[in-house]
């Protein structure tokens, strides 16, 4: 007698006996799902969705992270993805593989904020070849001190704070920081919870970490923002809404996407979504404390879809500094 | 009897006497400490929430803005997946428990079955999240769905409904199933008209306490994919047409008080955190309440059982 069989058939009975196998045609669903980076932004847009939409439409997003997202989304589990990051050749393989096609549409900017305690009196600015210092691989174990970052600074402990390594925003740094995706010292406390690092900051004065921009301007109280110079000799800039818009504040700002699958495109409702997405994306960002595009922009990702234009624009690879002047010829370009 | 020896007992006496004392003593500090730090959380958690508590808290749904933020959607989900919990862990558990102690024959499947229940009691829940992902969400095609996951809670709790039935069954005098036999009753006229009921109470409290472990499970509701932002109800159960009763819900997307909790406290505003606390102060009156039903059940219960 086949086991599974006979689990099926339990769970065929059980189905019957639930009252339909499937979700009711007549429900209009947009299914999302993804980082916990966009989600603010979708999750607003969303609200106000609903809310112009009467709940004619309905709207569910999710977090699974940028990566968890988009297995999902390439099983045709959901319609649109949120991502911190482009997608990636793997990712990108799954999609083809289950034959969904998709469009990407860059929605806004953040700005990862490197943080230390307000009682650091030593740091003016970090260029990123202190950062990789502190952060790189062969940093683990040996560099303990801020002496040995730079000679000019006390010979304290060094204490740093970072996200795990399932994130969007792990990935960007150590890429920016070190050049390779992923690649890090392991000896940092290291949190899912942004709120968990600010706490640690707020209470060593020796500590350094780094997450996006939002923790950092309602934690400002707590936390010093470390300004950045993207060299050295170059002018340190502060993380703000202005300098991540002129392109100075480098290379730690990026833009985050989402990704919305051809075939529920087709659907009305994600199309009204959609249009309302790109419509409000401006306020609303700005609202939640990401840095919006440029207007056109927004327009840009309404005319790919129009005009069909498929795929990414990133060749499945992450791209490091990248100013929203760039990202606005790239997407003009198409 | 002599001096000498009536003072070395009086002496034994008194030592005794003083490491009673000293027991009693480390006794209440375990007690107070534990005490001390449930109290401490509990008033720290009301402080911060209890101003958040209000009318509007629990007919809104989620929102960006924390003051407007509430706990519609995710208190509702909770009641609508315990009660798939309730309906998949009672009537499986029960039977599994009366078999075993009524009718099982005592050999070594019987032993081995019985070990692994006890065993999987002890299995982390992040185990039966994966498990249910595999086979409720896919296998079976429930999707991220109500059901999926009242069966996946259903599952969990299933070893401890089984244990307390168990223990509930036991403890029934077996007087009482001789005499039933004794006037020609049969097994099952004896199981159902007397061992039952007698041990409804014990049972009620197995089930309420795996509920009331059920109900603040994250880790599995998770991984089959509970959704975070959801501003909309599954459809009601009782419609105005015919046939009246509709099942759909079933199938709902839907979210949960922790995934609520967990989803505000991780958010950078810090009147979110508020948020947290004042649906954690809900989650631990719906906890409470509960357990005040299932020892209020029990009481009448109790009051019926004559002997």
């Amino acid at each position: 007698m086949n086991f599974g069989l006979i689990l099926r058939a339990f769970a065929a009975s059980a189905v019957v006996a639930a009252g339909g196998a499937t979700l009711p045609a007549h429900a209009q669903l947009v299914k999302i799902d993804g980082s916990s980076t966009v989600f603010p932004i979708t999750e607003a847009i969303a609200e106000d969705f609903q809310q112009s939409q009467r709940g004619k439409i309905r709207v569910t997003v999710g977090i699974s992270g940028t990566g968890g997202g988009f297995k999902k989304f390439c099983r045709g589990e959901t319609d649109i993805s949120n991502a911190s990051r482009p997608i990636l050749k793997s990712e990108m393989d799954a999609c083809k593989a289950a034959g969904v096609d998709y469009y990407e549409l860059p929605v806004a900017y953040d700005a990862l904020t490197v943080v230390m305690n307000p009682g650091n009196t030593w740091v003016k600015s970090l260029t990123p070849a202190e950062l990789k210092k502190m952060w790189e691989p062969a940093a683990q174990g040996k560099i303990k001190t801020w002496k040995q970052v730079n000679a000019a600074w006390p010979d304290q402990p060094l204490k740093l704070f970072g996200p795990g390594a399932d994130s969007g925003t792990f990935d960007y740094f150590t890429e920016a920081v070190t050049g390779k995706a992923k690649s890090s010292r392991g000896d940092f406390t290291a949190s899912e919870d942004d709120n968990v690092l600010v706490t640690g900051v707020a209470r060593d004065v020796n500590a350094l970490g780094y997450f996006g921009f939002a923790y950092y301007t309602e934690n400002k109280d707590k936390l010093k923002a470390v300004p950045i110079a993207s060299a050295a000799g170059k002018p340190a800039v502060y993380p703000s809404t202005e300098n991540v818009e002129n392109g100075s504040y480098q290379p730690l700002s990026r833009p985050i996407f989402i990704y919305i699958s051809a075939k529920s495109l087709q659907r009305p409702e994600v199309k009204q979504f959609l249009d309302f997405y790109m419509k409000n994306a401006d306020a609303l960002v700005r609202e939640v404390k990401y840095v919006p595009l440029p207007q056109r922009v927004y327009q840009y990702n309404l005319e790919h879809i129009a005009k069909q234009q498929l795929g990414t624009r990133f060749g499945g690879e992450n791209k490091v500094g990248l100013t929203i002047d760039d990202l606005v010829k790239l997407e003009a370009k198409l | 009897m002599d001096q000498a020896a009536l003072g070395e007992i009086r002496d034994l006496i008194n030592r005794h006497k003083r490491w009673d004392l000293i027991f009693a003593a480390v006794g209440l500090l375990c007690l107070g400490i534990a005490a001390l730090t449930f109290t401490a959380l509990v008033i720290d958690m009301a402080l911060d929430g209890a101003p958040r508590l209000s009318a509007d808290f629990f007919t809104n749904f989620p929102s960006r803005r924390p003051a407007q933020a509430g706990i519609l959607s995710a208190w509702v989900g909770s009641t609508l997946v315990m009660l798939v919990t309730a309906a998949a862990a009672i009537p499986v558990g029960v039977s599994a428990a009366v078999y075993l102690e009524e009718y099982a024959p005592k050999n070594l499947l019987t032993a081995i079955i019985e070990i692994n229940i006890t065993n999987l009691a002890g299995v982390p829940s992040i185990v039966y999240g994966l498990l249910a992902l595999g086979l409720f969400v896919y296998a079976f095609g429930f999707g991220q769905s109500i059901l999926s996951a009242g069966l996946t809670l259903g599952l969990l709790i299933l070893p401890v409904v089984i244990v307390a039935t168990r223990e509930a069954i036991r403890s029934i005098p077996s007087a009482i199933r001789e005499a039933a036999y004794a006037v020609g009753a049969t097994k099952w006229g004896t199981t159902w008209d007397h061992v039952l009921p007698y041990s409804l109470p014990g049972i009620m409290t197995g089930v309420i306490i795996g509920m009331a472990r059920a109900i603040g499970e994250t880790a599995p509701i998770i991984t089959i994919g509970a959704l975070s932002f959801i501003a909309f109800l599954p459809p009601a159960p009782i419609q105005g047409e015919f046939p009246f009763l509709s099942f759909e819900w079933l199938m709902a997307p839907f979210t949960v008080m922790p995934i609520q909790m967990f989803n505000w406290t991780s958010r950078p505003e810090a009147a979110f955190h508020q948020n947290a606390a004042a649906a954690g102060l809900v989650l631990l009156l719906m906890t409470l309440s509960m357990n005040a039903l299932a020892i209020y059940i029990r009481y009448q219960l109790r009051k019926r059982i004559k002997w």
